[in-house]
This record gives C-alpha cells, structure tokens and sequence, in this order.
C-alpha cells in the first residue's frame, strides 16, 4: 500500500538521447496506473526508473511521501513482473516464488514460507506444479509464475512491463481478466506498461500516454476515448483507430471531403482565424442510414465504399477520399508517431452486422456533428474539448474506483481466513 | 532433438572407430602394468599372464617411496589450483561480462596472448626467479604458474557463459530483495555451473598432466606424478621401468576418470532454457 509520486523525472542517457522528458504524475494508492504508448516512448524506461534499475537524471521520484531516487532496487520494496518474466530456470516453481522470502534475513521461518508460497500459488493455480522447473511450464503458466514472485511478499506496489506480450491472443485476455482480479483483490498499487490499448483501457483506473517520453494525457480510459486532449491520444486510443479527415473552415460550417457540418456560433470562436482544421471521428459515431433513422441533427452523406470486412458481430467498411496538401505532412507525421504503415487516406466506419453497404457500392451514412472532435492542424490540439466534462468523468471514475476498492476489502474482511 | 533409431545406429557406428583410436593406447598400458616383468617385451597385445606385482612395487614395495608422496603432491597442487583460478576466472569473467570498463578489450586479447606462449619459454626465467624467492620446489611454485596457464581460457570459457544469461535474471533478483552479491551467488553462478565445470575441470587436466613446470620447477619435495614416473628405475639397472611405470599410469587416470563421469552431465550446457520466454 503505498503512493507513488513522480516530479519532473527526465532520463538522459549517456550518449546524450533524452528518453523521458520531465514526467509528473501522482498514483494514488491503491491505484492501477497504465503507462501507454508507441515503441521508444520512454514508458519501459519510466517503470526502470521507479523500481529503481535505471538511474533518474532529474527529478524526484516519491514512494509515501520520502524521496528514493538513490535507493537500490531492493530497498524500494516494489516488486516487477518483466516482460519475458525473468524466471530463475534452476530453481522449481516453489523456490522461485519463495525467492524473495528466502532473501529476507532470518526475517521468516519455513512455514511462514511455505503458508505464503501456499496462498500465491493457490490464487494463481499453480498448486499443481510446485516442484516443476520454468523449463517445463507454458508460457501462460511461467507468466503466473512471475506473478506469484510478485505477490508473494508485501510488496509497496506491483509493476509491470508488459507482461501479457509474449501470450497468444486467447491467453493474454484470459491473464488481462486474471491480473485486473488480483489487483483489485490486493488493492496493491500497480504500474502497468503496455503498448496494447485494449489492455490500457480495460485494466487501468487511469492511463498516460506518451509520446516519445512527454506526456500527453493522464486520465481514465473513458476520459481518454470521449476527451482526448490532442490529435495524438485522439489517433493512439480506440480500435480501429479514429478517422483524421482534412475539413475547410467556411463561413458557418466546415467542409469535409464527404459533406459539409454546419455549426454554432460557439465553435466559431474557437475556429477563428483558421482555414483549415483536422476533425477526427471515431468509426463507430458513422451509421448506415438504411437500416437507421438518423438522430435530430444528424449530418448525412453518400460515398463510395472500396472495401467491407464482415467480422460477425460488426462490419467495417473502408471509404478512401482525396487527402487535402495543407494537411497530409501532418497527418502522415501522426501517421508514424504512432507506427503507422503510411497507408492511404481513407476512412474506417464500423457499422452493425446487419448492414447491407457492400463493397464498391455507394451508400448513405450520417453522423452525429456532436460526437466530432476537431483538431488544431498546427498543434494538434483538440479545439472541442469540454474541460467540464472531462473533469466530471475524471471523478466519476475515480468514486468507482474507490468503490471497487471498497468492495474487495469488504470481500476480503468477509472471506474466511 | 531426439533421433530416430536409425540415425541412433548410424551414429553409433561411426563412434565405434574412434572409440577404438582412443582406447587402444589405453589398453595397451593396462596390459603392460599387469604383464610380469619376464613378458614385458613379448610383443603380445594381450597379456598371457596377469600379475598385480607391478602396483604391489609402486603402492607398497621399492617405488612407494616416490610415487605416493608424488601422488599426494600431484592432488594437493591440482585441486588447489583449480578452486583459486575457477574462483578467480568467475570474478574476473563476471566483471567483463556485466560491466563496461576502460581496457577490457585489453584484457581479453592479453589473456588470449598469454595463452598462446609455448609453456617452456617461460620455465627457465621461472626457474632462476623461484630459486631466488624461495618458491622452487614448493606447492605454491607450482600452483602459481598452472594459474597462469589456465586462467585465460577460464576467463574465456566463463565470460561467454555469463553473457548468455539475460541481464533479467539479475535485474530480478534485485527486484526480489537482492544484494549484488546475492544475486551473484544464488542465480548467476548457479545459472553458470555447466561453465564453472567445465572450466574446473580443463584447469584440473591440465595441472593434473603437466610435465614441464613439474620436471624443471620442484626436487623433491613438490613433485608430482607426471615428474616421478621419470625417476623410476628398474628392480635392476638390466630391467627396465615400464611395467611399474604403466601401473602409475593406470592410477594416475583413475581419478581423471572419476572426474568426468561425475560431472558429465553438468557440464551440458542449456541450462538456462525456460528462464525466458519458450
């Protein structure tokens, strides 16, 4: 149990690369915090730095208040569970989890030991394969086991580096499900690193993003999905990405490559002086206006479709459209921040199974204007943000969480010992 | 990988020729420690009569008196070497494979170097220096330079093990409460035992078979067996020594036998399989 404070924390490395630029967070405790982002944006360094195996150029790093920037790792009293999970291979799976207990000087006897080991392997399933080498394990089943290493001693908090990454996709939701119980049954604060959103926006009480060691946002995931605060979290958060298309501000409306979205005097304001703008749109927010009656407001449209996907519960349809010059540097500069491929421009709409769009014909959508974000092509900064919203949603995900928390050490108080 | 039946065969016969080059000499020294001095010259591969008088005369009767203490002399100075360069070469390796430090580079090639220097350049200078310092025909006198013979392929041998073990496996057990040193000790050098093995067991062979510093640097106080065996004389200057000669042979390869059967299956290697991912 413990908060974790983050102050300024840059990382330089020795030829002179800056990592991690000025990083400030607070993790509450009891708090799971997810560090996102593409490759080389500094998050593994980050977590290195709190545990304490990389060296912290500036800034201080809090564990409760008392600064441990000099501590070695084993004086921090975290524990980590690494990406390809760091098993000691000549130990059985009971040493390897009773480990960190043996180090601990004359502190605990054996059956203190083999009650702990017990209750870990117990939690994780493991009490089948006590006396088995890592050699002979699954990848599911050596990846619990860097887990009960993890758990088994009253660690401050629990970190991981993208632990799920090494899995198959049928096992890594299965451990995604088992890590989200364990820490709200712990109420252990925990760091988290992924590059996987799916992971970040269902595990974490709240995310960060980076990009390339600044970062972006820290918020929770829903925060992130209906505010985000730039073109950047905007493109890196939600499955299939959201669609960026180049829109020229006109007289009371804004003209896209499909359709033209008139709008209010508000807006005005925040578009004055502009020409030109990037309004992102979530895939989802676009319907099939065959099967659906648009909703009061709505913007209508037709085009052409090139491809459709049928995946069973959804159908993906992709329309390409004519980027415009002003805004392609920016777009394909977005594009490889977040490893894209520099594919086409087009855009990805999700529509319900039953849709009848089929590829190379042309069909009506509409779209909500409301659910629209635009974008500042110099900056990328979202000029549609509601701070007031992102602030309501902020503490609502924030009582919910205190309310899970609750729950599980009611559920635990009441548990039989 | 496993082999089919077939490929076990095949495999099987080709070992068989060499099997027989490496164990024809062998038993041709058992056949002549065993073969009574009268037969000695008979040309017979295979003796016609078996005597044990050969190993009576080295371990109880005239020759006791040079072989035993020479096969003490012969064990103390092995194992001693071998535990102060296994020790030495692991620190040594260690170091060069985790950090990064000015001249270790150089101190790769110059390990590498010495290794290269035939061993009878350096007995004469040793010689005179020893006799100056008093180290000549003592056990340190010998050990010193079988560690100068035997570190660098040591340091060679364990660096490469220490550098296939993932940087993880220590970074962990820091995590888990480690101190370096006990992170050292209770996953390193296990994770590394196939090479502390082999390396203890090429720096043993080589004191255990040395002849030249064994010859030139000791009298009679801190010789060793390979040394002895050239002092051996004959029950009369008509006889030769051959027969008691071969009988200290086949003692002397006892041990080294010993050795490899016990650690054999130690020193196979992939031993670190399963620390990461599969």
């Amino acid at each position: 149990m413990s908060q974790i404070q983050l102050k300024e924390i840059s990382k330089v490395y020795a030829d002179g690369y800056e990592a991690v630029k000025k990083v400030s967070m607070d993790i509450a405790d009891g708090e799971f915090m997810i560090l996102v982002g593409p490759s080389g944006c500094g998050k593994s360094t980050l977590l290195r730095m709190i545990v304490g195996l990389e060296d912290i150029t500036s800034g201080d790093l809090m564990i409760d208040g008392k600064r441990v920037n000099e501590l070695a790792p084993r004086e921090r009293n975290l524990s980590m569970v690494f990406q390809n999970y760091a098993l000691y291979p000549h130990l059985s799976v009971y040493e390897n989890i009773a480990f960190p207990l043996r180090l601990n000087k004359g502190g605990i006897s054996d059956e203190e030991v083999k009650k702990r080991v017990g209750d870990a392997a117990e939690m994780l399933e493991l009490n089948d394969h006590l006396e088995r080498k890592p050699a002979n394990l699954s990848g599911g089943q050596r990846q619990r086991v860097a887990m009960g290493r993890a758990i088994v001693r009253d660690a401050d908090a629990f970190l991981f580096d993208e632990p799920l990454s090494n899995l198959d996709a049928k096992l890594r939701g299965q451990m995604r499900t088992e890590i989200a119980r364990m820490q709200r049954r712990l109420g252990v604060t925990t760091v988290y690193v992924t590059h996987d959103q799916t992971e970040a926006m269902t595990l974490g009480d709240r995310v960060t993003v980076l990009k390339k060691g600044v970062v972006q946002q820290i918020a929770s995931p829903r925060e992130l999905y209906e505010q985000p605060v730039n073109l950047f979290v905007a493109g890196f958060i939600g499955s299939p990405p959201m669609n960026f298309l180049p829109a020229r501000v006109e007289d009371r409306s804004l003209r896209l490559p499909f359709c033209e979205v008139p709008f209010g005097e508000e807006f005005a304001d925040k578009v004055k002086g502009k020409d030109l703008v990037i309004v992102g749109l979530r895939p989802e927010f676009v319907k099939d206006a065959e099967i659906q009656d648009p909703v009061p407001g709505a913007v209508e449209f037709e085009a052409d479709v090139d491809v459709t996907e049928w995946l069973g519960n959804e159908l993906y349809a992709y329309i390409p459209f004519e980027s415009d010059e002003a805004v392609r540097a920016k777009l394909d500069e977005l594009d490889r921040d977040l490893d894209g491929e520099g594919m086409r421009t087009q855009m990805v709409v999700n529509l319900e199974a039953r849709s009848r769009v089929r590829e190379g014909e042309r069909a009506r959508f509409f779209f909500d204007p409301k659910l629209m974000h635009v974008f500042d092509p110099e900056n990328g900064d979202n000029l549609t943000r509601n701070e007031e919203e992102a602030k309501r949603i902020a503490a609502e995900s924030e009582e919910d969480r205190k309310r899970a928390l609750e729950r599980a050490k009611r559920k635990e108080a009441e548990a039989p010992a | 990988m496993d082999a089919t039946p077939k490929q076990k065969w095949s495999l099987f016969a080709v070992s068989i020729p060499v099997m027989l080059w490496t164990l024809i000499p062998l038993f041709w020294i058992f056949s002549l420690a065993v073969k009574p001095s009268s037969i000695q010259a008979d040309g017979k591969y295979v003796p016609r009569e078996i005597t044990w008088d050969n190993f009576r005369l080295i371990l109880t009767g005239g020759a006791s008196d040079l072989f035993l203490p020479a096969l003490r002399n012969s064990i103390i100075v092995c194992l001693l070497a071998t535990l102060i360069s296994v020790v030495l070469a692991m620190f040594c390796a260690y170091a060069i494979a985790r950090l990064d430090f000015p001249g270790k580079k150089m101190i790769l090639l110059v390990a590498l170097g010495v290794s290269f220097f035939p061993v009878i350049s350096l007995v004469t200078p040793l010689f005179d220096l020893w006799r100056n310092i008093g180290l000549f025909d003592t056990i340190p006198g010998l050990v010193i330079p079988y560690l100068s013979l035997t570190l660098p392929l040591s340091i060679w041998v364990l660096s490469a093990f220490f550098q296939q073990i993932p940087w993880e496996m220590e970074q962990a057990a820091q995590v888990d409460g480690a101190t370096s040193w006990q992170a050292f000790r209770k996953v390193i050098v296990p994770l590394a035992a196939p090479g502390v093995f082999t390396t203890a067991i090429i720096t043993f062979f080589t004191a255990w078979n040395d002849f030249v510093f064994a010859i030139s640097l000791t009298s009679d106080n801190a010789r060793t067996v390979p040394a002895a065996l050239a002092f051996f004389t004959g029950a009369s200057q008509f006889e030769q020594p051959t027969g008691a000669i071969s009988a200290a042979a086949v003692i002397v390869t006892i041990p080294v036998v010993i050795l490899v059967l016990i650690f054999q299956k130690r020193i196979v290697a992939g031993l670190t399989s399963g620390a990461v991912k599969g």
